[in-house]
């Protein structure tokens, strides 16, 4: 499955567009920036509440396809310019992290 | 080695918005080289730890990097504060950020200790007052 399609099958608002060909083949949950870039798997969708602009590092040196703010989290102005300008897809829904996890995993 | 790739950054001082710049700038260079992922994920996670930690803690400084065909070398090299407890500091917890970094997600005592799990070799040298320099090896094979 492609972001685009997890996209539509959740119903997730599109915030910054990078790949949306991307394929999806896990799922990963953590806020703790540190801990995510060395644990999150490439083409994972990254779950998190964090929308500042060190998430966009983040998400380009561990390479996921994807990061998703779940529960309504926030992008701040910066890291919305500094996604666009590095290709990277945000997503985002007011679900939480266990409740969206349960359906990816349904649809990956 | 004289065939060795040098690359050179600056890293700011209080500019989160721009630490990562190095390491991204560096993977992309060792990805077009066609360098294996694994080897390119530790050095560029390794090195953002250290652009951040250089963010936090000095007032930046700078970063050299050399790409060689087996391994990529790095120094990061701050004048900051220097680091009191080395010991104390490869500890997984340990952290003396301040709070406003922890609300980046950051300053959980994980920085140096991922430095050393993504790195083959590593080697700090630090003066109180002076400076501290953080040298890194990746190897590639």
């Amino acid at each position: 499955m492609n972001v685009k399609q997890l996209a539509e099958e959740l119903n997730l608002e599109i915030l910054t567009e990078g790949d949306l060909e991307r394929d999806v083949l896990e799922c990963y949950i953590g806020d703790l920036l540190s801990w995510v870039m060395g644990r999150a798997p490439e083409d994972s969708a990254w779950l998190t509440v964090m929308g500042n602009i060190n998430s966009i590092a983040v998400a380009t040196l561990a390479d996921v396809s994807c990061i998703i703010l779940v529960e309504n989290a926030a992008l701040d102005e910066e890291a919305k310019n500094k996604a666009e300008m590095h290709d990277v897809t945000i997503l985002r829904t007011e679900e939480n992290s266990y409740s969206l996890a349960l359906k990816i995993s349904e649809l990956i | 080695m004289s065939n060795a790739i040098h690359l050179h950054y600056e890293v700011s001082a209080d500019d989160f918005t721009r630490a990562g710049e190095a390491s991204g700038s560096v993977k992309k260079r060792l990805k077009s080289l066609g360098y294996n992922s694994d080897a390119i994920r530790r050095v560029a996670i390794a090195m953002y730890e250290a652009e951040i930690n250089m963010v936090i803690h000095a007032d930046g400084g700078y970063c050299d990097v050399d790409i060689y065909p087996d391994k990529v070398e790095v120094l990061l090299a701050d004048k900051g504060p220097g680091i009191p407890d080395v010991d104390k500091a490869m500890q997984e917890g340990f952290s003396t950020a301040p709070d406003n970094v922890r609300n980046l997600g950051f300053g959980a005592g994980m920085g140096l200790p991922n430095i050393k799990k993504y790195t083959d070799e590593m080697r700090i040298e630090t003066t109180i007052g002076v400076g501290t320099n953080l040298y890194l090896t990746v190897n590639v094979k």
